[in-house]
């Protein structure tokens, strides 16, 4: 098949005829070699590394916090709480990212490590609007996300087969879910699974069998969000610790922390970087 | 301002600047072909491909890997897109090139071309709101994310690859031929089908089956509306495809491990499929007795 077009032809002949497509490369080839020359320039770094709950926070903040230091380049990168603790106490990251306590093991071998609380996570359950169920208890959200309760009717909602949504299995929301709901049992077979908070929401929003979940920050009047164990999931309850799906969220550092790391720790526990949690669908800690 | 001069030999520079330029895009098709085959192939050292490829169960913790469900998802949703999409798209070219007055025309192709510049993921959001409440309905299924509905969202997105290529060849069929069909008292229908239908037969089949590498390749739009759950398809059930799960597991699959070389088995077979598709197209059409513009 012959695409081209007679006026295309022409377009090419006039281009090359000229000098402008050389001119137009060196000119490409001089601005690379110039930005390369600026990138080179030396800054100090700062290495963090962990959970993949906390990195789109962390990357968000660490974003936030070159652009006002520009003399600071951080690496942010995932890998899970565990690895980042590890690293951290090699010495191999500076800050590590941790969804869950330091372990006394982790402890035992690296007794200088220090955490800081810098956001709260917290998972709703999420039904359609029109479904008239509004409580769960954390056994019962276990059973139907583990397929041993498949209709709403045995749960006291109405006669409908349940239709469970999840996340994808790289999330960090389902990890967070499976973690604190699931006690170890599989999640069924016939689940669906989505790519993000929003096309859960989706789904939830449309189909009346359906049942989610998604972060607390992401709740809003599309779905219905369960209480659990009769505690609302609203940010005050995650941050006093009632809502039962909720954990907290560190950084950790090797001995205080000191120098850049300080000052982003610092960063993060600021307004500017409180709201950044917000925004990322976790809850602030104050 | 004195006018800067390159040296005399220039056009065979700019010669050489282009062909390499040229070059790079086989290149780099080497380069991924490469880089997939060696990511993808240590799984048969754990694996066999019969085994592979035969297997139902996909089980990321237990590393046990089949990917029947995936391949046979991703044949089952594009036989039902080309069933919705050939009839409707060849039949729309059909009225296009031959009955349709020039207004009609003037309307229709732009509205076509722009079906197909529509970003994917908006088709997926159309879908996940539209069609799926649609099936969940009219079924009366707990859910309507089913593979009938990633096959209706797909035909609609392949539309404008059918339609375009039929209507071209369409186009193509030579004045000589209709005019010696109606010499001898044809009527339109009769011409139509006897005369212009065969001739453009090649032509319309490439383009069907670039659209169906197009189908087996997309993945936001159906990742959306599919529901995602792996086991053998059925048309009222949700299922998987191949792009769906490399999306949704690349994420989490620490790299070298043997779920990682799977989903790269898959990326694989996705695109033996997708080449073994193009390499048919360019084929009957360079067989075809006709040159399409």
């Amino acid at each position: 098949m012959d695409m081209s077009r007679p006026s295309q032809r022409r377009f090419l002949y006039s281009l090359s005829s000229g000098n402008s497509i050389v001119f137009f490369i060196l000119l490409v080839l001089i601005t690379a070699v110039i930005l390369g020359c600026i990138n080179a320039e030396r800054r100090e770094t700062l290495r963090i590394a962990g959970s993949t709950t906390l990195q789109p926070i962390i990357s968000a903040a660490a974003e936030e916090y070159m652009k006002k230091h520009p003399d600071v380049l951080i690496y942010v990168q995932g890998g899970g709480s565990g690895t980042g603790i590890k690293m951290v106490s090699e010495g191999s990251v500076d800050i590590a990212m941790s969804s869950r306590e330091i372990k006394e093991k982790e402890y035992k071998k690296t007794p200088e490590l220090k955490k800081y609380e810098i956001a709260l996570d917290g998972i709703a359950i999420v039904v359609n609007s029109d479904n008239p169920l509004d409580n769960l208890t954390k056994e019962q959200v276990r059973a139907i996300f583990s397929g041993k309760i498949r209709n709403f009717k045995d749960v006291g909602g109405d006669e409908r087969e349940i239709v469970v949504v999840v996340r994808e299995s790289g999330s960090g929301t389902r990890a967070t879910f499976d973690e604190l709901v699931m006690n170890g049992e599989e999640v069924t077979d016939n689940a669906l699974q989505k790519p993000s908070n929003g096309a859960v929401k989706a789904t939830i929003a449309t189909n009346k069998n359906a049942i989610g979940y998604i972060g607390v920050g992401y709740v809003d009047e599309s779905v219905k969000a369960l209480r659990i164990n009769d505690v609302e999931p609203t940010r005050e309850n995650v941050r006093d610790g009632r809502y039962p799906i909720s954990r907290k969220l560190y950084l950790i550092t090797k001995g205080d922390a000191d120098g850049i790391a300080k000052d982003f720790i610092e960063f993060m526990l600021s307004e500017e970087g409180q709201r950044i949690v917000e925004e990322n669908g976790f809850v602030r800690i104050s | 301002m004195e006018k800067f001069t390159f040296p005399s030999n220039i056009e065979d520079i700019v010669r050489a600047v282009l062909f390499i330029f040229a070059l790079s895009a086989g290149f780099i098709l080497f380069l991924i072909v490469v880089f997939m085959f060696k990511e993808g192939l240590p799984l048969f050292s754990r694996i066999g491909i019969i085994e592979f490829v035969t297997g139902t169960e996909w089980n990321t913790i237990d590393d046990v890997y089949g990917a029947l469900p995936f391949i046979a998802g991703t044949i089952l949703i594009t036989i039902g897109a080309l069933i919705i999409a050939v009839p409707l798209g060849v039949s729309c070219a059909l009225f296009l090139a031959e009955i349709a007055p020039g207004w009609a025309k003037k309307i229709t192709r732009p509205a076509i071309e722009l079906l197909a510049g529509i970003p994917s993921v908006v088709y997926g959001l159309f879908a996940l709101v539209v069609i799926v409440n649609f099936i969940q309905i009219t079924f009366d299924k707990p859910t309507g994310e089913t593979i009938l509905s990633g096959s209706i969202i797909l035909a609609i997105m392949i539309l404008p690859i059918i339609i375009s290529i039929s209507q071209d060849s369409i186009e193509s069929v030579p004045r000589a031929f209709k005019e010696g069909s109606y010499a001898l008292g044809s009527t339109d229908w009769q011409t139509i089908k006897n005369i212009i239908l065969p001739t453009a037969m090649p032509g319309i089949l490439a383009g069907i089956i670039l659209a169906m590498g197009r189908a087996i390749g997309e993945t936001m739009a159906v990742v959306l509306v599919i529901g995602n759950v792996v086991r053998l398809p059925s048309f009222l059930e949700p299922g998987i495809v191949l792009t769906s799960v490399i999306l949704l597991e690349m994420g989490e699959a620490v790299i070298g491990s043997l779920h990682y070389n799977a989903l790269f088995c898959l990326a694989i077979i996705l695109f033996i499929i997708v080449f073994i598709l193009s390499i048919l197209s360019n084929y009957i059409l360079s067989r075809s007795k006709i040159q399409i513009r």
